[in-house]
C-alpha cells in the first residue's frame, strides 16, 4: 500500500472547498467584518483613539500647567529678587540720606559752632575793648583824679604840668 | 520552524500508518462494515450495482497495481473486527461532518440540502439514526441522502425509494477514471449496493472533488463551530463597544482589559507601519480577520470538544483569502497597477518578463495566505491526533497492552508538548495572516512619490 | 513506489523550509542581540519573511498531494 493510495482512498475532505462551507463562511465572516466591524470594531477603535487622545491632551495640559507653574515661580522669584534689590536700594538710599543729613547737620553744627565761637570771640573782643576803653577811661579818670589830687597839691598852679598830663591821658586813650 | 517539525512528524506517521496498513492483509475497514478485497479491475465511476457485483468474483491478482489492490469492495453485512488506522482517524477528525462528535456521542446538526432533482430538503441529521459506535454513520437513508462517516452523501440511483430507508452499511471502492484513481462510496440497502456521491466542492477536480448532483448547505460541524464562536465573539465585541460608549473615559474592565492590548497592538504594530496614513479604514477588516482566525484556531484546540478544524479547512481560508484579494485589488491605486502591469524604470524587454510574474504574484499572494493557514492548522490537528494514535498503533488496537502503556506515556507527553506549540501557532498564524493582509493592502495603497528612484 | 518519492519530496521541502526559517530566526536573534531596541521591527519582518519561506514549502507539500 503506498502513500498516495491511502491519501486518495481516505476522504481528505478539508482540502476540498465545499460549496456549503464556502457559503457559510462567507456569510459569517462578512457579518463579522461588515456588521460587527461597523457596530463594534469602529466604535472600539474610535473610543480607544479618543481615550488615547484624551490622555495625550491631559498629559499635554499637565505639562503646560507645569511649565506655567515653573514660569510663575520664576516670575515670583524675579519679583522677589527685584523687591529684595529695591529694598536694598531703598535702605541704601535711606542710609545715604541719613548719612548726608547727619553730615550736613554736623557741618552746619560745626559752622554754627564756629560762627557762635566767632561771634562770641568778637563779642568778647568787643566787650574786652569796651571794657578796656572803660578801664582806660576809668583808669584815666582815676589817674587823672589821683593825678589831680597829687598835682592839685603840688602843681595847682603849674599850668605846664597840667597840660602835659592831659597829653599823656590822650595818648593812653588812643591805645 | 514548528511546521517543519509537524511535517516531518506527519511524514513519519504516514509511513507508520502505511506500515500498519500493509501488515494487515489489505483490510479496509473504512466504515461500519469491513471490507473484503477483490480485484483491481477498473470500474467506471458511473457503473453502480452490476459492476460491483461482477467484480466480487474476480481474483485478487488479475489487475493489481504495484502489487496492491486498487479496488476494494465491501461485502455489506459481513462484520469482522475493524482494525485501527491512525491516518483514517486523523482525517476523520479534521473533516467537516454533519454530526458534532464529542467523545463517543454524536450530536445531530440540521441538514440543509439542495439537489437539482429533489430541490431543497431540511431535516435534522438525527433522522439518519446515527450509529454512535462507528464514526457516526447513519443507519437510515433519508430522501436518497445517507450519512457515511458523519458526512451526508447522495444516492445517485433514481430508483432508490424516497423517505426513510434503513441501510445495512457502507463500503468503498477504488476505480480509475482518466488515469486518476478515484474513490467511490457505496451504501448497502435492501441487499443491493448503491453508489453515493459527495457534496459539491470547488476544487475543480484537483483534489478529487468537483461539482456533483447536490449541494450541502447544512449547519455542519465547522459551520456550527463558526456560528458558535463568532456569535460569542460578536456579543463580546458588541458589549465592549457599548461599554466604551456608556463610559468613554474610565479605566477598562473585563474583556476590555483582555482585548484592548491586542487591538492596540494590531493598530500600532501592524496597521500603522504597514498601511500608513489610511490605516483606519482597514482596521475593521484586520481586526475581523485576526479575531476570526484566532478564536477559531483556539476553539479547535480545546480537547474533548470535537476539535472543530474550521481554520484548517480550505473553504474557510479560501473565503478569507478571496476577501483579502478583493479588498487589496479594489483599493490598489495607480502606482500599484503601474508596478504590476508596466514596471517603471526598467528596460522594455525586462518589463515583458516582469509583467507576467507580477500578474501571477497578484494571485499567488492570496493563494499562499489560504494555504499557509490551512496547512498549519490542519497539520497541527493531525500531529496531535497521530501522537494520541501512537498508543493504538503500538498497542495494535488492544492486542499488545504493554506496548500501549509504554507508548501512552510518551505520546501523551508529546501531544501535550505539541498542544502547547499549537497554542502559540494559533496566535502566530492569526498574526501572520493579519500582518500579510496589512502588508498587501499597504503595498496596494502606498503613495510612491519618486517611483523612478526605487528601481534602478 | 511513487508514494515514497512523494514522501521524499515532502521531506526535502521540509528541509528547505527548515534551513530558510532557521537562517531567518538565527539572523533575527543576532540582530536583536545587536540592537535590542529594534525588537519590534525585527520581529515583524522576521515573521513576515519566515511566513513567505514557509509558503514555498507548503506549496511544495500541496503539490506532493496533487501529483498522482
Amino acid at each position: 500500500m503506498n502513500l498516495l493510495f491511502i491519501i486518495s482512498w481516505i476522504e481528505f475532505s478539508p482540502i476540498k472547498p465545499e460549496v456549503g462551507l464556502l457559503f457559510w463562511s462567507t456569510v459569517v465572516f462578512s457579518i463579522f467584518w461588515l456588521v460587527i466591524g461597523k457596530l463594534a470594531f469602529k466604535p472600539i477603535i474610535k473610543a480607544l483613539n479618543d481615550r488615547s487622545n484624551t490622555i495625550q491632551e491631559s498629559l499635554d495640559a499637565a505639562n503646560r500647567a507645569k511649565e506655567e507653574m515653573k514660569n510663575l515661580q520664576s516670575e515670583n522669584e524675579r519679583i522677589m529678587s527685584e523687591a529684595r534689590e529695591e529694598k536694598m536700594r531703598i535702605i541704601k538710599e535711606a542710609k545715604d540720606a541719613a548719612n548726608s543729613i547727619v553730615n550736613d547737620a554736623k557741618d552746619k553744627a560745626k559752622e554754627e559752632a564756629q560762627r557762635i565761637t566767632i561771634n562770641a570771640k568778637n563779642e568778647i573782643e568787643n566787650a574786652k575793648m569796651a571794657a578796656l576803653v572803660d578801664v582806660k577811661n576809668q583808669v584815666g579818670t582815676m589817674a587823672t583824679d589821683i593825678a589831680e589830687k597829687i598835682i592839685r597839691r603840688n602843681l595847682a598852679n603849674d599850668a605846664s604840668h597840667q597840660e602835659y598830663v592831659k597829653k599823656l591821658v590822650d595818648e593812653v586813650k588812643m591805645n | 520552524m514548528i511546521n517543519v517539525l509537524k511535517i516531518v512528524v506527519a511524514c513519519f506517521v504516514f509511513c507508520t500508518g502505511i506500515y500498519a496498513h500493509e501488515g494487515h492483509n489489505h483490510q479496509h475497514p473504512s466504515t461500519t462494515t469491513t471490507t473484503t478485497q477483490n480485484n483491481g479491475q477498473t470500474t467506471n465511476h458511473d457503473n453502480t450495482l452490476n459492476n460491483s457485483q461482477d467484480h466480487s468474483t474476480h481474483d485478487h491478482s488479475t489487475h493489481s497495481h504495484q502489487g496492491h489492490d486498487l479496488a476494494a469492495h465491501t461485502d455489506c453485512g459481513h462484520d469482522s473486527h475493524s482494525e485501527f488506522k491512525a491516518d483514517e482517524t486523523a482525517f476523520h477528525h479534521i473533516s467537516d461532518l454533519n454530526v458534532y462528535s464529542i467523545g463517543p456521542w454524536n450530536f445531530p446538526l440540521p441538514c440543509i440540502l439542495y439537489s437539482k432533482d429533489q430541490g431543497w430538503s431540511f431535516f435534522s441529521s438525527s433522522k439518519f439514526d446515527i450509529d454512535n459506535h462507528h464514526h457516526g454513520s447513519g443507519n437510515k437513508a433519508v430522501d436518497r441522502y445517507a450519512l457515511n462517516m458523519g458526512r451526508v452523501m447522495r444516492i445517485i440511483d433514481a430508483s432508490f425509494p424516497m423517505g426513510e430507508v434503513s441501510v445495512q452499511g457502507f463500503t468503498t471502492a477504488e476505480t480509475e477514471v482518466d488515469g486518476k484513481k478515484k474513490e467511490i462510496n457505496y451504501v448497502c440497502a435492501n441487499g443491493q449496493k448503491y453508489e453515493l456521491e459527495k457534496t459539491s466542492s470547488v476544487d475543480g477536480g484537483l483534489f478529487g472533488g468537483g461539482f456533483t448532483s447536490f449541494y450541502d448547505f447544512s449547519i455542519t460541524k465547522n459551520v456550527f463551530a463558526m456560528l458558535l464562536v463568532i456569535g460569542f465573539m460578536s456579543i463580546l465585541f458588541l458589549g465592549m463597544a457599548s461599554a466604551y460608549r456608556r463610559k468613554p473615559s474610565t479605566a477598562p474592565t473585563g474583556s476590555q482589559k483582555l482585548f484592548e492590548p491586542i487591538i492596540l497592538f494590531l493598530q500600532d504594530e501592524v496597521a500603522k507601519p504597514f498601511i500608513g496614513a489610511k490605516y483606519e479604514r482597514f482596521m475593521p477588516l484586520l481586526l475581523a480577520i485576526f479575531f476570526f482566525i484566532l478564536s477559531l484556531n483556539l476553539f479547535g484546540q480545546i480537547p474533548f470538544f470535537g476539535g472543530a478544524n474550521v481554520t484548517g479547512n480550505l473553504a474557510v481560508t479560501m473565503v478569507l483569502a478571496i476577501i483579502v484579494f478583493i479588498v487589496v485589488n479594489l483599493n490598489g491605486n495607480k502606482h500599484y497597477w503601474e508596478h504590476i502591469l508596466w514596471m517603471p524604470g526598467i528596460p522594455a524587454w525586462v518589463k515583458t518578463l516582469i509583467t507576467p510574474i507580477e500578474i501571477l504574484g497578484v494571485f499567488i499572494k492570496p493563494v499562499t495566505l489560504m494555504l499557509r493557514l490551512f496547512a498549519n492548522i490542519t497539520a497541527g490537528h493531525i500531529v496531535i491526533i497521530i501522537f494520541i494514535s501512537l498508543i493504538f498503533i503500538f498497542g495494535k488496537a488492544g492486542a499488545e497492552p504493554g506496548a500501549a502503556y509504554g507508548a501512552s506515556v510518551a505520546s501523551v507527553l508529546l501531544a501535550l508538548f505539541i498542544s502547547a506549540i499549537e497554542l502559540l501557532v494559533a496566535f502566530i498564524q492569526a498574526y501572520v495572516f493579519t500582518l500579510l493582509t496589512a502588508s498587501y493592502i499597504g503595498a496596494a495603497t502606498e503613495e510612491h512619490h519618486h517611483p523612478e528612484k526605487n528601481h534602478h | 513506489m511513487t508514494g515514497s518519492i512523494v514522501a521524499i519530496g515532502m521531506g526535502l521541502a521540509a528541509i528547505g523550509a527548515g534551513i530558510g526559517v532557521g537562517t531567518i530566526g538565527g539572523k533575527a536573534l543576532e540582530a536583536i542581540a545587536r540592537q535590542p531596541e529594534a525588537i519590534g521591527d525585527i520581529r515583524a519582518n522576521m515573521i513576515l519573511t519566515a511566513a513567505l519561506v514557509e509558503g514555498a514549502a507548503l506549496i511544495a507539500i500541496l503539490m506532493a498531494f496533487l501529483v498522482k
